[in-house]
């Protein structure tokens, strides 16, 4: 339960980070960069949501008998 | 009290998506459902529990199961469609979110079927 919480704000410092790298790179003049900066750090937020939606799916089919 | 629980990381997660989205808001989506996802994980355990009372109750009841079965699925699948279709209405697309809940009503018909058929049955026995 409380695993879950932490995913909250590591999700909320990725995204502060690629933020950040984005601005910087920007300035230094390498906007490409900054561009797959952000998208590297989409797709790990991705993958963990992904997971976490994994688990709350099956543990909605197990309560609600989904199958 | 796990409402104080479940507030807290509502309103963590609110100020987060709002720092998150005047950056960059596509990560805000994800976040935004990364919290819903949490917050129903919470409520789960709460809801089975209910859901075994009120099991356990038709059972001594006598009513058929099948038709509890029905309920539990068609509760299941309104809330799993309610919160797609939410968090899709939160990223700005209503028109996804719309069909989400099209589909939605479409399998709640599907599973609502043979009830209403059996109660024709009934009802056509009834009638002399």
């Amino acid at each position: 339960m409380d695993s879950n919480i932490d995913l909250i704000f590591k999700i909320a410092g990725v995204g502060m980070l690629v933020a950040v790298l984005h601005t910087i790179l920007k300035h230094a003049g390498k906007e490409e960069q900054g561009q797959i900066v952000t998208l590297a750090g989409i797709a790990i937020v991705f993958i963990w949501v992904i997971q976490l939606l994994g688990n709350l799916f099956d543990q909605v089919r197990s309560v609600f008998k989904l199958f | 009290m796990e409402i104080l629980q479940i507030v807290a990381v509502g309103l963590t997660a609110t100020v987060l998506i709002v720092v998150v989205k005047s950056q960059k808001p596509e990560l805000a989506v994800l976040l935004g459902v990364a919290a819903g996802a949490i917050l129903f994980l919470m409520v789960l355990g709460k809801i089975s529990a209910v859901m075994n009372i009120v099991k356990d109750l038709a059972i001594r009841a006598g009513i058929n199961m099948v038709y509890l079965g029905t309920i539990l699925k068609i509760v299941g699948v309104a809330y799993i469609a309610e919160f797609g279709a939410q968090i899709c209405r939160d990223a700005g697309e209503g028109a996804i979110a719309t069909k989400i809940e099209f589909a939605a009503k479409i399998f709640i018909l599907a599973l609502a079927m043979p009830i209403v058929v059996a109660v024709l049955q009934v009802l056509l026995k009834l009638v002399p």
